[in-house]
């Protein structure tokens, strides 16, 4: 720790306060924890750790609010801060969580095992979630990271006895968990190099010294950012991410797309910024090669894909580049500090960070909605005639799928629309033809689900909402709030985008 | 606020339209037409705003602007001129044909078409009446997905390739329009300290000269594909010849025009000088329309396919009277958009027809229903001396003033396009021989029997009637059409100080 910065390691009452929506997790987590030792009772473990998500969603929602007003940045030990960046993103995370549990919670309904432990899983890899996005130290990050992975692991392989993929679950999460840890190491290497560099571990203070750089921080950043372009399965990062996706429960794949990807894009983005990395030409260098060969390979991926999973996963891929493509708009000053043409791009980033978690878990919830434990609706020939069959059910797929997209009206256009608002501000042309292009290629495979879901019902078997009414009316009325949620995105942004920049400004 | 009111009766009453097929499987068409009588009382109070400007008709009426996303400088802001309500007219009255087309053809899940349909026409009023190049933008793309979906469900045997590919030809351009109009509100937001969409704000921004020409040509893609143009082009045949009836009449009628009035209204404007050095490539390729698709349409069997090709052919004219930039070329273009949109709208309808009664769109299959349907065949002839360019009908109006405009500028291209009218007689007639003339087919053909093919019923001899009118006025007594127009094309191509005055008078 370099003199200059020096912040006492004890917490304070007030640091406790800013720390809300993470005690609030906690609580949560022994609660449901000891609930389940005294009796295993399903519906109330998931309710209980239905509350604690909406609690700590709830109490980050009001911080932000707070903090956007009177413009607090409160730094809580080296290792976290809560600022109105780190809080957006929290709720973002609790909300997706949230969501995803209520999803979970109507697939495992009729699973004929433990079913208790996934939504205790859930929990922690939230809090591990969150806990990575307000970090602005190396530890507290990896702390997060780990916790995040942990737990996805279990949620990865929860047995799901169901009998066409029985071991996919299995091996799926041990893909997960052996390259992950590759990764980790990777990124922990990087921190190693910084830190015999700079001596320093905090993002600002590692960021301060950039400027009169040696090899060895570029090497170390450039380390950092494989580890990160691997949780967010960027090429050539990427391959374990369709068969993990393909082969986990549907619910632990949602959770794996949305909250481990948003995560780890906070803290990258923090990063980024703090340390002003894209002035080093080798880091520029590679994150902008990575981004066009995600856009384009994602994309040309998904195109043959037959598993709605699989094909969503490529998707990833390549808006994973899009954000990238953002990124590489930054313009950051000599001097480092932002120009107002980097403003926009930022909140590009932040904007389309939340319409992706939206519309993913849209996409997802659609899925896994049809599906439980015994049987996943995965293939795409499966949605045949589902238009006509469940309309509404239909209708929000369709409008996620157009979102991703990019199409008018949603929410997936108006980020898209920033992130070439941004491109055109930088003068990226090469990376703005990456994106038409991209994009038009990715136009076709969601097309292919729509036009499947529009074609005359099969006779063969019906797809159908799985569970009783009460068990997925939390589901359901989720899933209609996100596809309301995509709407107000799409027609009315006005607001967000406010909410948006205003929290880029505390970065 | 009639302009406003104008998407939302389209919008509403698609939305009507999809639930009251719950109370009656008939009630959509209903709903739908009324909100096609609804909007046309909307449009004549427009004209009667319009003529109440004074007497020139020039200028800008029923203007409404608020605020949408002002963090970025887009409003919602619509206006009208002359040119606007021509081509709102054409959308009604072609909207109104088209739900008479699908009177009978839709029976399956006709909620959902006829929402489609009227969300459509929504979007295509959008295009025509948004100012604001976001707004614009988003109507511009949003028309597509009901499009989309009007072929991809009631759409013919090959529906997934056609649906999808016009889908991602128009939406690829789109994405390049866009960048293009970031650029310019990123020069807008360099020169004058603010982001803006707005149509006269960007009408000011002084673009490099190294960079007009591309910024340019993204928005003449975009256009050019909604044209289309030769080299964006093959999208349509199969658009046109896998959508149903309904949908190639909106196509051909109304969604083509959309690219024309984007040339005239936002391309050679924004981009004056770009536009001067790149007319002669724009008029090269407006020959190569007229020409080649005639040329390919001679060789179709599928009537759809065939009418299809004859539309990029006649589109050319509309390309090659714009790129001429005079007030005869744009006069010419802006009629033969007119009378295209009526006389396409009526052959697909016929082609539709046809379809829907022998269930074939194989001309090798049709020969001698003359004698079997005289109705229509009266109407078809009709229809195809229209395209041919016959004196007297609406297309020869439109194409002989565009040739006009472009011989004073670029007379090899004018000659050249001329031949383009020759091959137009050569393919109508033909149309007219194989399919009405001749021998009746053998009923051991494989041809269903003729007594299946019922001649035109009253309702549809209606629609054909109107048409014809409207196609033997613009023949006749163009002056009427012309006077709508010509205060707009004075104002477009007159030098820089009337433009100034044009956004003069539109800032009071």
């Amino acid at each position: 720790m370099s003199g200059s910065d020096v912040i006492p390691m004890a917490i304070s009452g007030s640091d406790l306060l800013a720390l809300a929506p993470h005690l609030a997790l906690s609580v949560t987590i022994v609660l449901v924890m000891l609930l389940i030792g005294i009796k295993r009772v399903y519906v109330v473990s998931s309710a209980v750790s239905m509350i604690g998500l909406g609690a700590s969603a709830l109490l980050a929602i009001v911080q932000l609010y707070q903090s956007i007003s009177i413009e607090v940045s409160q730094q809580i030990t080296p290792l976290f801060r809560v600022d109105s960046f780190s809080l957006f993103f929290v709720a973002i995370i609790c909300c997706a969580a949230l969501s995803l549990s209520l999803f979970a919670f109507c697939y495992f309904m009729r699973l004929n095992d433990d079913r208790d432990e996934y939504q205790l899983l859930l929990l922690l890899a939230t809090l591990g979630g969150v806990t990575l996005a307000t970090s602005v130290h190396f530890i507290g990050a990896l702390i997060g990271l780990e916790m995040m992975s942990m737990a996805l692991y279990g949620m990865l392989a929860y047995p799901v006895h169901s009998h066409e993929n029985s071991g996919a679950s299995l091996e799926s999460a041990f893909k997960y968990l052996i390259l992950s840890a590759v990764a980790s190491a990777t990124m922990l290497f990087g921190m190693g190099l910084l830190y015999a560099e700079t001596g320093l571990l905090t993002v600002i203070g590692v960021g301060a010294l950039v400027s009169d750089l040696s090899v060895l921080v570029g090497i170390g950043l450039l380390f950092i950012f494989a580890g990160m372009a691997f949780k967010l399965s960027l090429v050539p990062f990427h391959l374990w991410t369709p068969d993990v996706y393909e082969g986990g429960p549907m619910p632990a794949s949602a959770f794996l797309a949305t909250v481990g990807k948003v995560a780890v894009a906070a803290f990258m983005l923090r990063l980024i910024m703090h340390t002003n990395a894209l002035s080093i030409p080798s880091v520029y260098f590679a994150i902008y090669s990575v981004a066009i060969v995600s856009v384009l390979l994602g994309n040309l991926l998904a195109l043959r894909q037959l598993s709605l999973k699989r094909l969503l996963a490529y998707s990833s891929i390549a808006h994973m580049g899009y954000l990238l493509i953002a990124i590489l708009s930054f313009s950051v000053r000599s001097d480092g500090s932002i120009s107002s043409e980097t403003g926009l791009a930022i909140a590009a980033v932040v904007f389309y960070l939340l319409a992706y978690v939206v519309m993913s878990v849209g996409a997802f919830g659609c899925a896994s909605l049809v599906s439980s434990s015994e049987h996943e609706s995965d293939s795409i020939a499966d949605y045949t005639g589902l238009f006509w069959r469940s309309p509404w059910l239909a209708l929000v797929l369709t409008s996620m799928l157009l979102s991703l997209a990019g199409i008018p009206l949603t929410g997936g256009f108006i980020s898209k629309f920033l992130v070439f608002f941004a491109a055109v501000e930088a003068s990226q042309w090469i990376l703005l033809l990456v994106l038409v292009v991209g994009s038009g290629i990715g136009l076709y495979y969601y097309l292919r689900v729509i036009f499947q879901m529009l074609q005359s019902p099969s006779k063969l078997e019906h797809l159908e909402l799985k569970g009783s009414n009460w068990e997925t009316l939390g589901a359901v009325s989720m899933l209609l709030l996100v596809t309301v949620g995509t709407f107000i995105l799409g027609v009315y942004p006005e607001p967000m985008l406010n909410l948006v920049e205003e929290v880029v400004l505390s970065l | 606020m009639i302009l406003l009111s104008l998407v939302g009766v389209f919008f509403f009453g698609g939305l009507l339209a999809w639930v009251s097929e719950i109370m009656d499987a008939r009630l959509p068409r209903w709903v739908a037409m009324l909100s096609i009588l609804v909007s046309f009382s909307l449009v004549f109070r427009l004209i009667f705003m319009l003529d109440s400007s004074g007497g020139v008709l020039l200028g800008w009426v029923d203007e409404f602007k608020g605020p949408w996303i002002p963090s970025l400088g887009i409003d919602f802001f619509f206006a009208a001129d002359g040119l606007t309500v021509l081509m709102l007219g054409l959308t009604i009255l072609l909207g109104a044909v088209a739900i008479a087309s699908a009177w009978d053809e839709i029976k399956e899940r006709a909620g959902f078409f006829y929402f489609n349909l009227l969300w459509t026409l929504a979007g295509v009023v959008g295009v025509f009446t948004a100012l604001d190049l976001f707004l614009f933008f988003f109507f511009w793309e949003v028309m597509l997905i009901p499009m989309y979906f009007i072929i991809a469900i009631w759409g013919h045997e090959n529906r997934r390739y056609a649906a999808t590919k016009f889908f991602i030809f128009t939406q690829v351009t789109g994405m390049m329009m866009l960048v293009s109009l970031l650029c310019m509100v990123y020069f807008h937001s360099l020169q004058f300290g603010s982001f803006s969409f707005n149509y006269n704000d960007l009408l000011r921004v002084d673009i490099p000269r190294s960079l007009d020409l591309w910024i340019m040509l993204g928005f003449f893609a975009a256009f050019a594909t909604k044209l289309p143009s030769v080299p964006f082009h093959s999208w349509l045949p199969d658009a046109h010849s896998q959508a149903p009836t309904a949908g190639s009449v909106l196509l051909a009628g109304v969604l083509l025009k959309t690219g024309a009035y984007g040339l005239i209204r936002f391309t050679i404007p924004f981009f004056p000088e770009a536009s001067e050095i790149f007319a002669p490539v724009a008029m090269f390729l407006a020959v190569v329309s007229i020409l080649y698709c005639a040329k390919v349409a001679l060789a179709q069997t599928d009537i759809k396919r065939l009418i299809a090709y004859t539309s990029v052919s006649h589109m050319g004219f509309v390309l090659l009277g714009i790129y001429a930039w005079n007030e005869l070329g744009l006069q010419g273009a802006i009629m033969t958009m007119l009378a295209h949109g009526l006389s396409a709208a009526a052959l697909f309808m016929l082609a539709g027809g046809l379809q829907h009664r022998i269930h074939t769109r194989d001309m090798r299959e049709m020969s001698g229903f003359w004698i079997i349907a005289p109705k229509m065949a009266v109407v078809a002839l009709f229809f195809s001396v229209a395209a041919l360019g016959l004196p007297g009908l609406g297309n020869f109006v439109g194409e002989f003033l565009a040739l006009l405009g472009a011989f004073s500028v670029n007379i090899p291209a004018a000659v050249l396009a001329a031949f383009g009218v020759i091959f137009a007689s050569v393919y109508s007639l033909w149309v007219m021989q194989s399919v009405f003339q001749g021998p009746p087919l053998k009923q051991e053909s494989k041809a269903p029997s003729h007594e299946t093919l019922l001649d035109l019923d009253g309702r549809e001899l209606f629609f054909y009637g109107v048409m014809m009118i409207g196609l033997l006025w613009m023949g006749l007594y163009p002056q009427t059409f012309l006077d709508f127009s010509s205060g707009v094309i004075e104002g477009l191509v007159t030098s820089d100080s009337a433009a100034a005055l044009y956004a003069g008078e539109f800032l009071k």
